[in-house]
């Protein structure tokens, strides 16, 4: 199942603002997202990501990987996320 | 440390005069005591509190040099000038000539010398790039009317039409492209740059070079917010090594002696940095330098005074500026007093 890297530098707090040093961008995750990017973080797989969120927002695991593929789409889209 | 400024043009289009008075009154070490040197009855740095202690009218070097030296002089016997910072690109020439002149005086500067400065002309950078295997977007010159029309079937569209000193429009189509010319040349005179327009982000580096080819500071900024005339109104200092090594590597090329602005755009289609131009002074965004923890200004002063100067090593990054327009409100009898007088 695919993991994911987070480039090291990017900054996220808690209010799911996320701060890309060596660009400048910044971008707001609502707090889904976040859990998912801070989930990312630590290394989990889609897999156990699909498995956390669904046990913390009560939602369906089919719904949950749906969203969470669109999700992961974007971040790779804006150089946040790349598949290892 | 009484240091006379120009540029203190806080509008629209602002000049550097007014965030380098607040980095150079911010040094604990030079007691700046800060004197406007003007161009125009309506520059806001004059009417602004704690930025200048006293201002004066001065002539435009395009009314000759000897004017300015005279002018100068005049403000000198009163004020005792210990240096002066010219902070717009088309005075500088005119300060460099003048720089023996004005030292005899007893007046310090840290500029470049006229090579270096022509080296960074708009006209020139091509090949000081292509030299350096520094990436540039691809332009032509064009000296005639008739040049424009013979090298027309070889841009690509659209392009940017620039003038040799100031303005800048992205042009579409062989029209545009004519109106674009003769808008320029009009203004500014020829030749007139037709660059390769490229997409992306923009990103600038304010930095300070000590002439042996040694970088004192260097911060870079991504724009976060454009005017329609293309000035950053906000900003945000990253930390991005490549783009470091770059201007360092210009610095080095040209042993810069000066404050310098490099502007470069990331490409969206290469992710690489193209120097777009060379500033040959502090721009208008050198006080989020200083903010960072780079005061550059008060370091080109320490360098105008030999002293021991060590290159910054490093910036807070994600520090962040936004500009406002801020009404300052004064009374016409002041107006009136620097019409007349010429100073305030």
């Amino acid at each position: 199942m695919s993991k994911y890297m987070i480039p090291a530098n990017l900054a996220v707090s808690d209010t799911g603002f996320l701060f890309m040093p060596s660009t400048g961008e910044t971008f707001t995750l609502n707090e889904i997202g976040r859990d998912i990017f801070k989930l990312l973080q630590t290394g989990l797989t889609e897999d156990e990501v699909v498995s956390s969120i669904c046990e913390k927002y009560d939602c369906d695991a089919s719904t949950c990987r749906k969203d969470l593929d669109d999700f992961l789409g974007q971040l790779k889209n804006y150089s946040l996320l790349s598949e290892l | 440390m009484k240091i006379g400024l120009t540029g203190l043009n806080a509008t629209d289009n602002p000049g550097p005069g007014v965030p380098v008075a607040r980095s150079l009154k911010e040094s604990e070490s030079l007691n700046a005591d800060i004197i406007g040197l003007i161009y125009d009855t309506l520059e806001p740095g004059v009417y602004m509190k704690d930025i200048a202690s006293k201002s004066y009218l001065i002539p435009y070097p395009s009314s000759g040099l000897e004017n300015l030296y005279e002018r100068l002089k005049g403000i000198h016997s009163k004020e005792k000038l210990d240096f002066i910072i010219p902070n717009l690109d088309s005075e500088i020439p005119g300060f460099i000539k003048l720089e023996p002149k004005l030292n005899e005086l007893g007046i310090k500067m840290f500029l470049p010398t006229l090579e270096q400065f022509n080296m960074r002309s708009k006209d020139k950078l091509f090949d000081f790039c292509t030299k350096n295997k520094i990436k540039v977007p691809k332009n032509i010159l064009v000296s005639s009317f008739q040049d424009l029309n013979s090298a027309s079937k070889d841009f690509q569209y659209p392009v940017v039409v620039k003038g040799i000193f100031y303005d800048a429009y992205i042009a579409n189509n062989h029209e545009e492209v004519v109106t674009a010319f003769k808008k320029i040349s009009l203004k500014w005179g020829l030749p007139i740059i037709i660059q390769e327009h490229l997409k992306g982000s923009e990103y600038n580096v304010v930095a300070l070079g000590d002439g042996t080819g040694r970088t004192i500071g260097a911060v870079p900024m991504r724009k976060m917010y454009i005017t329609e005339k293309g000035k950053g109104w906000a900003g945000i200092s990253i930390d991005d090594k490549n783009l470091l090594q770059i201007s360092y590597q210009v610095i080095e090329a040209m042993k810069w002696r000066s404050g310098l602005e490099l502007e470069f755009i990331k490409s969206a289609a290469t992710n690489e940095f193209y120097l777009l131009e060379i500033n040959p002074r502090f721009p208008a965004w050198v006080y989020l330098g200083t903010a960072a923890g780079q005061n550059m200004p008060e370091a080109m002063i320490k360098l105008a005074l030999k002293e021991k100067v060590e290159p910054y090593t490093s910036f807070k990054v994600g520090t962040m500026f936004v500009r406002s327009a801020w009404d300052l409100i004064t009374d016409i009898n002041v107006f009136e007093k620097f019409t007349v007088n010429g100073e305030l």
